[in-house]
């Protein structure tokens, strides 16, 4: 009774058992507290060291209702999306045009190496140590920025910039950008690379100048990439924290207040309001786990899907064959 | 002629950018360093200089009078981020191990799962995953920062797609017949063909779980199990307002680290970039 393959039982199980560890971790370490903040979302834990928790009897829904309505939280939300546009954009842009410099045969840029260190290297450095050494670079009275001001006469003393609501978020929209625009370039130049270079001859003999080339070959073959890209970025920039939490605090006057620093403000700071952040975290699991599917969907296994395709259309052509073998006969 | 002259421009054009950004990306650490060595009047005159001063030790020294302890920091973080990156590369290897070589009946599904959950960040679960951790007393013990590393879904997909065309079943078939127990096979024959794939996820791990603020700052409440990160956020504070070129020079010491290890690594590190290994 032994199959075609004599190994394939024989061995199967420690398929299961070696991901046994990954499993119980999971469990663990995510599942559980995924589930735990959930069901927190609908009750009436508050205060610190609190865990008793007790459903919510009258509304069981009003952690949410008054998290959705709360307009610091709609702020937060509103100035989330809107720093991770602001540095999307640029980033975007800045990092395809120079994929485009950097792989384009006709431009040869030599020190590429070089520049992709150096461009790449504000991504390692630590975000908490970044957001702090840039509020010192805006300090009041004497900060560098404030000094080239000063010292090139656009000001006849120094300002309060980070007063401003304005220069603030600019401030973390940049800080964003140029953290990132160097590892969206690197992941495009590795994308452009993998596209077959005939087509960029043959488009070379066709007389295609460098523009035609990169809207009509480059980008659309790195579009998997560019939506890789996209929805990361998102939602590493929905959860977007060490930045406005250091740099500002949220401030000035929750102007760099992202839906992160709200959900750690109300549970973490002074209030302890476990069940509204559990909430608010809630709302923002559901959007990522969103965002998460549409990857999901995009990144299968294409080849996979494929084969499994083929093979159900195999045994269909099987089956036909078959019957009309039968018809035949 | 005019295509060469075109070219011409265009090259110089892309140099000035390039060259440019260069500078931005290390103009913001250079003037960290040359401030963590001039003093707080020096900085008060003028906050901008390229040349470094004499007030090292000074600052190193009022620095160090205070609350900021790096050795502390670096200590914790050290041990976190080492825990945690032997931890999440070895455990994702023999998961994407069991994915590769194996026929189960779970296997697919296993897989899909690992992908639907693989973008989650553990931010969003902070509040439960706090309060778990606060009922069984643990807020202060490294290892919450550790054990979860186990688990850790985008890196069982990077390391599961390294594998598929690397591994060669006929190895693994022959040590069988020689006798060798499956777990042995993993740990003598496929970890030393993972290597590559390790060494990238194990820098990204490493940087990633040294640069982590959000976790510890919630967990940890002791000062003597601070990580670097949140040393780094006690600059912030009161004590340090006026010392300008102290500040600097915590900064800087957070900082170097990193940049001398990025500077040896950078080759691989940009490959591994490259893999789309990391994304935030």
């Amino acid at each position: 009774m032994k199959g075609k393959k004599p190994g394939y039982d024989r061995y199967a199980k420690y398929g299961y058992i070696f991901s046994i560890p990954f499993v119980i971790a999971f469990l663990l370490f995510s599942l559980y507290p995924t589930v735990y903040t959930a069901v927190i979302g609908f009750t009436d834990l508050k205060g610190l060291g609190m865990t008793d928790i007790h459903l919510l009897t009258d509304d069981l829904f009003r952690n949410f209702k008054t998290v959705l309505s709360n307009p610091s939280f709609q702020g937060a939300f509103k100035n989330t999306v809107v720093i991770w546009l602001c540095n999307f954009i640029p980033q975007m842009l800045l990092a395809l045009l120079l994929a485009a410099w950097f792989t384009d045969k006709r431009s040869k840029v030599k020190g590429q190496g070089t520049f992709k260190v150096l461009l790449y290297m504000p991504n390692i450095i630590t975000a908490a140590t970044i957001a702090i050494l840039f509020s010192g670079f805006f300090g009041y009275p004497m900060g560098p920025v404030n000094d080239l001001l000063v010292r090139f006469g656009f000001v006849d003393k120094p300002v309060e910039l980070l007063r401003n609501k304005t220069v603030a978020r600019s401030v973390v929209i940049f800080i964003q950008t140029w953290m990132w625009y160097g590892s969206t370039m690197i992941t495009l130049i590795s994308g452009i690379l993998g596209i077959s270079p005939e087509i960029f001859e043959s488009a070379e003999v066709d007389g295609a100048n460098r523009v035609q080339t990169f809207f009509y070959i480059t980008l659309p073959n790195v579009k998997t990439i560019l939506l890789f890209t996209l929805v990361t970025s998102l939602i590493g920039g929905l959860n977007m924290f060490d930045i406005p939490k250091l740099f500002q605090n949220g401030g000035p006057d929750n102007a760099t207040l992202t839906t992160s620093l709200f959900i750690y403000n109300q549970a973490f700071s002074g209030s302890y309001m476990y069940n509204r952040a559990a909430a608010a975290s809630m709302v923002m699991f559901i959007i990522i786990a969103i965002l998460s599917a549409i990857m999901f969907f995009v990144m299968r296994d294409k080849d996979e899907v494929q084969l499994r395709k083929q093979i159900k259309q195999q045994q269909k052509e099987y089956r036909m064959r078959l019957k009309s073998g039968k018809e035949n006969a | 002629m005019l295509k060469n002259k075109e070219n011409l421009v265009m090259k110089i054009i892309i140099y000035v950018v390039c060259i440019f950004l260069a500078i931005l990306s290390v103009i913001p650490f250079w003037l960290m360093i040359v401030n963590a060595t001039r003093s707080t009047t020096e900085i008060q005159q003028h906050a901008i200089s390229l040349i470094p001063s004499g007030y090292m030790m000074n600052n190193l020294k009022i620095l160090l009078g205070k609350s900021f302890n790096p050795a502390v920091g670096f200590m914790n973080s050290l041990i976190i981020s080492i825990g945690a990156t032997a931890l999440a590369v070895y455990f994702s290897s023999l998961t994407a191990y069991a994915q590769v070589a194996y026929n189960w009946k779970l296997r697919n599904a296993f897989f899909s799962f690992i992908m639907v959950v693989m973008m989650i960040p553990a931010q969003v679960t902070m509040i439960g995953f706090y309060q778990m951790v606060y009922k069984i007393h643990m807020t202060n013990n490294l290892a919450m920062l550790i054990f979860p590393a186990i688990a850790s879904p985008s890196m069982v997909f990077f390391m599961r797609q390294y594998l598929q065309p690397t591994l060669s079943m006929e190895i693994v078939q022959s040590a069988r017949i020689d006798g060798a127990k499956e777990f042995m096979i993993f740990n003598r024959i496929v970890l030393p063909i993972m290597k590559p794939a390790i060494a990238t996820q194990a820098i990204f791990s490493f940087v990633a779980s040294w640069n982590n603020l959000f976790t510890p700052l919630v967990l940890l409440t002791d000062q003597k199990r601070y990580t670097m990160p949140i040393m780094v956020s006690l600059l912030k504070g009161d004590i340090y307002k006026t010392e300008y070129g102290s500040v600097y020079m915590g900064l800087t010491l957070t900082v170097l680290p990193l940049i001398i290890v990025y500077l040896l690594l950078s080759k691989y590190i940009i490959a591994g970039v490259a893999l789309g290994g990391v994304k935030g």
